[in-house]
């Protein structure tokens, strides 16, 4: 399946190539946000068809090849849906028109490689492996990403073709240092240049076909591929030949040193690879056309012989189990296959003649030996090169040497033999193609290279030539000296270096470690700090911060509005006199709070009477009646609550200059706020007000909502959908309450029974006296339950025309119940309650939306402003009639969340007390009978 | 009129601002009900005082000036049952906290 999409992609590719053989551009466009200049632009030239051509290719061959490899126990559908998405990424990135869709491709072919790095992810080694290449090339892809953002910026637009088209506008523009560095750090984070290489032999912890195709073939060819791709538009300067060529020429031979200090093979190629990469960034690094003409011919072969080599790796792996080059030796014999092949591809990848490495290596000496002008560069890099390509020689004699020849293997558990002939397949088609390229590269990769080539340079495109011998010139006596060197290198090496692990001297300054350091001191030491620098876990400095700024933006709003405050123009006596108990009240409770809980809870009751009073003075029954309704059902929930809180008794306070000057410091804010809120209200209470909606209800209601009650109309019609999601609300916290309560633990202080209860234990008088307590109070307040329940409904009728409604209905149902609990207990209301509240919360939730929807099936004008307009027409028909449903729902929800939070809190005082330990599984069905 | 009303919304403003930066719960509840109070007092307030003009349309009658602004009264309708919603959650938050915690400080540990 996973091949059959590879290979009809290849074949895809493969039939494009005519039409772009001659520098021609293929390109479909999908326009998203083109005010913005972001478009879907899929774009064929030379260059994109070579990568396309790598990419299926041996992506169809890592797919048979991982067929395989991958044990029976690996969740293989992952791994190829994985493979397929990065298949797909790096497409998607080759084949951009539009630079920042390059930028979102390169973004994912990260985050797959992270997935695919990852795949093991029961091993560590996978898992940090895997989080370092995120991070790595996650920074590039975000320099990348910002970098494109420039370019756009100076180019004027954010498609390729007009990049391209844009000649030395980037060079020329003041913000192309930025954007250059930005753009280097991008490339040479996901190609591994020096110093981000760190990251690529971290990654060989995943599965080898994964390092095969993406670690060696593709992904990481994504940086020398940007770097081609913008190379005719960004190259031209001084800055960029300094920076590109010595990062890949110190890449080069870091990486050709450290693959010969490798034991691991897979260890050997990652290093090897990042030589090579280095390579190629040093040719593009130059500047010149031959140079980038050599640049992407490598590309091709570095392609070719690595992922072979890697697929070689990945059968020895499979045969013998190990891979490190000490167990292995020998294996010429066990394996002649295999070994043969693997031994031209590490030809190839040491540059010997008839292979295809040679030939590309040949023209990189050949560019490197040019004279410069300033003398530094003129030895610089050809000796650079020749040590390098000397190194490269050796590690790749090490891993023919170490592996294949001498002695038999002896340390390993089993004995190797060839593998299924199929998983040799892929990798020997690709050595194939080494020698094919190597022997005659004018007929197999000419017409191809040429394609690329021009889509790159265009015009520029200088002649070069491809055959195998060029003669007696410098380049092929510095190929003479790196083959003798080379040799001369591994002999000393074999038998003094054999065993160590990594570079001799570098090994303590690994880029690995630094980074590890880096990351640890980022998460576990610097954001700790900052966070106790800037924040706090307190709630009060939250507090006091939140109100601050509010008072600021309050002030910061009005002050200059304010204008000038007219005098009094009427004095109230009676509301005069109730405001002043219940400011009284309101400061006494803020002053009482800590100590006397009950009294301030009184107290705060006065100041509420106070705005009940003040609503009903003011014209607004309806507000009256629900302030007062809820006053009552919330002094009684807390006075529930306050047995579970701790005992706090009135001491003389210690107080310290700290407290004090905090306290003064709350005081001042509060009175601030105060007199900020008393302004504002004054001041806005003192002008005409300006027209507003208010007349279109008052209108309408009686026409239109059928009902007089012009607050209750709006309520349950014009702002029916308000009102529903308030109920809503309302169901969810009585739900929330309940949850919490169910688990409910008391602190170990308030567990035990109160004492006046413990004070009646044996006391026989006390028992008889605490038995009457209440005795007729107690029955009439039981003959009231239906008078309530019939109060409940009448408000409920009337609320359309009358103060009232579902509201205020549902909680005085509720009193009843809260009635029934005072007068006889918990016990003996739990014994007897058939009410399912949790029923009843969601039938009304229902019922509202069901009142809805019915009116919306009628055919309401307006669906989007859904009931308010929905209920209308029904309404005209026949007065009331949905309206009461609704409101009906409003009712029982109400009703229902109210006696929910009440029985889930009274519960509390009949449990068994018992602080915090192991749940008792008995006490579990308490609660639940209500459910 | 006017006058006692911005007195009654700043005084139960201040107590309220005061008590919310108290550090026991059970004063943040008191100080969240009197802050309740005094916003439900300001929307009322930004409909202005009317006495004796109830929004309950007398028949056909819907002569705008004759009724106090509805809209304020809708909105603070809404907002007194929400807020006994939400006292009622703070209370068992609270309740849970100490049980939790075995105190009653707003951070769950003692200074």
């Amino acid at each position: 399946m996973a091949g059959g999409v590879a290979a009809l992609l290849f074949l895809v590719t493969l039939l494009l190539f005519p039409q772009v053989a001659d520098g021609g551009v293929l390109a479909y466009r999908i326009e998203w946000i083109p005010q913005l200049g972001l478009n879907l632009t899929l774009r064929l030239d030379g260059l994109a068809w070579l990568f396309s051509v790598l990419i299926t290719l041996i992506g169809l061959l890592v797919v048979l090849y991982a067929r395989y490899y991958m044990s029976p126990q690996d969740p293989v559908a992952r791994f190829y849906a994985l493979l397929l998405a990065f298949m797909g990424a790096m497409l998607g990135l080759v084949l951009s028109g539009n630079i920042i869709q390059l930028a979102v491709f390169w973004e994912l072919t990260s985050l797959v490689s992270f997935l695919l790095i990852g795949y093991w992810y029961h091993r560590g080694a996978a898992r940090d492996g895997a989080r370092m290449a995120l991070i790595v090339t996650g920074m590039g892809g975000l320099a990348l990403f910002v970098a494109m953002l420039l370019i756009g910026h100076i180019v004027g637009s954010y498609e390729l073709d007009d990049v391209l088209a844009s000649g030395k506008t980037l060079v020329e523009s003041p913000l192309y240092p930025v954007t250059l560095i930005l753009f280097l750090v991008a490339a040479f984070t996901k190609s591994a240049q020096f110093p981000f290489q760190f990251w690529l032999p971290n990654a060989m912890t995943a599965p080898t076909p994964v390092s095969a195709y993406l670690h060696s073939a593709t992904m990481v060819k994504a940086g020398v591929f940007l770097l081609t791709r913008f190379w005719p538009v960004m190259s031209d300067s001084e800055l960029w030949f300094a920076i590109v060529t010595y990062t890949g020429l110190a890449t080069l031979i870091f990486g050709a040193a450290a693959a010969l200090f490798q034991r691991d093979l897979k260890g050997l190629l990652a290093y090897s690879t990042i030589s090579h990469l280095g390579l190629i960034t040093t040719l593009l690094g130059m500047g010149t056309p031959l140079a980038a003409v050599a640049a992407i011919f490598h590309i091709a072969n570095h392609a070719t012989f690595k992922a072979s080599l890697f697929m070689a790796v990945g059968i020895i792996d499979h045969e013998t189990g190990t891979r490190d080059v000490r167990k292995l030796s020998g294996l010429w014999r066990l394996m002649p296959f295999t070994s043969t092949f693997a031994i031209i591809a590490s030809g190839a990848m040491a540059g010997v003649p008839l292979l295809n490495g040679f030939l590309s290596k040949e023209m990189f000496f050949t560019e490197t030996a040019e004279f410069h002008p300033d003398i530094f560069v003129n030895y610089s890099l050809p000796i650079g090169a020749t040590i390098a390509g000397m190194l490269s020689v050796a590690y790749s004699i090490k891993f023919v040497h170490g592996v294949f020849f001498g002695p038999p293997p002896t340390e390993l558990d089993r004995v190797p033999h060839e593998p299924p002939a199929l998983m040799r397949r892929p990798m020997e088609l690709l050595v194939v193609v080494c020698l094919a390229v190597g022997i005659i590269p004018g007929i197999t990769i000419g017409p191809f290279l040429a394609a690329a080539v021009t889509s790159v340079l265009g015009a520029e495109t200088p002649y070069y030539s491809l055959s195998v011998w060029h003669g007696f010139n410098w380049p092929l006596l510095m190929s003479f000296i790196a083959m003798l060197g080379g040799a001369v290198i591994y002999i000393p090496y074999y038998r003094r270096f054999r065993d160590v692990d990594g570079l001799p001297v570098l090994t303590r300054f690994r880029g690995q470690r630094i980074f590890e350091r880096l990351l640890l001191n980022a998460t576990n030491k610097w954001s700790p700090s900052f966070l106790k620098l800037f924040s706090t876990q307190r709630l009060q400095p939250q507090v006091f911060i939140v109100v601050l700024l509010a008072l600021a933006a309050g002030v910061a709003a009005g002050w200059a509005r304010m204008g000038n405050l007219p005098l009094p123009a009427s004095f109230d006596p009676v509301l005069g006199l109730v405001w002043l108990l219940g400011g009284i009240s309101a400061i006494a409770a803020a002053q009482q709070a800590k100590f006397h809980r009950l009294a301030a809870m009184i107290l705060m009751g006065g100041a509420g009477l106070a705005t009940c009073i003040t609503f009903a003075w003011l014209s607004a029954p309806d507000l009256a009646l629900t302030q007062l309704l809820a006053e009552i059902a919330t002094t009684v929930l807390i006075l529930l609550g306050l047995r579970w809180l701790p005992k706090r008794l009135p001491v003389p306070e210690d107080l310290t200059v700290k407290m004090r000057l905090r306290r003064l410091r709350d005081v001042g804010l509060a009175v601030l706020v105060g007199l900020g809120a008393a302004l504002a209200s004054y001041a806005v209470m003192t002008r005409t007000a300006p027209p507003g909606i208010s007349e279109f209800f008052l209108k309408n209601a009686y026409t239109e909502g059928g009902g007089t009650n012009v607050v209750n109309v709006m309520l349950v019609d014009f702002r029916g959908f308000d009102t529903m999601g308030e109920i809503t609300v309302l169901g969810i916290v009585a739900l929330t309450v309940f949850a919490l309560l169910r688990r409910f633990r008391p602190a170990v202080d308030s567990a035990d029974r109160p004492e006046q209860q413990r004070l009646l234990d044996g006391n026989a008088e006390g028992q008889r006296v605490a038995d009457d307590f209440l005795r007729i109070p107690s029955l009439i307040m039981t003959w009231l339950f239906p008078v309530v329940i019939a109060i409940a409904i009448y408000m409920l009728l009337r609320g359309h025309d009358l103060p009232g409604g579902g509201f205020i209905a549902g909680i005085i149902m509720s009193l009843g119940f809260i009635l029934q609990y005072m007068a006889h207990g918990t016990r003996w209301v739990e014994e007897r309650l058939r009410v399912l509240p949790v029923l009843w919360i969601g039938w009304g939730l229902l019922l509202a939306m069901l009142t809805g929807l019915g009116a919306m099936a009628l055919g309401a004008p307006f669906l989007t402003s859904a009931f308010a307009y929905a209920e209308i027409p029904l309404i005209g028909k026949i007065p009331m009639a949905t309206a009461l449903l609704f409101d009906l729902g409003v009712f029982a929800l109400v009703v229902g969340a109210t006696v929910l939070m009440l029985i889930a809190l009274a519960h509390q005082s009949i449990r068994r007390p018992k602080p915090a330990g192991p749940a008792n599984p008995r006490e579990r069905g308490g609660l639940a009978k209500w459910n | 009129m006017e006058l006692i009303l911005a007195a009654a919304i700043g005084i139960l403003a201040a107590s309220g601002v005061y008590l919310i930066l108290r550090p026991r719960t059970f004063q943040v509840i008191i100080g969240l009900s009197l802050i309740s109070y005094a916003v439900n007092l300001f929307i009322l307030a930004m409909g202005r005082l009317r006495m004796d003009a109830a929004p309950i349309l007398d028949g056909a009658n819907a002569n705008p000036g004759d009724y106090v602004d509805p809209v304020p009264q809708a909105l603070v309708l809404t907002a007194i049952v929400i807020g006994f919603a939400m006292t009622a959650l703070f209370l068992v938050v609270l309740l849970a906290a100490r049980g939790l915690t075995g105190n009653d400080h707003v951070d769950g540990k003692l200074d």
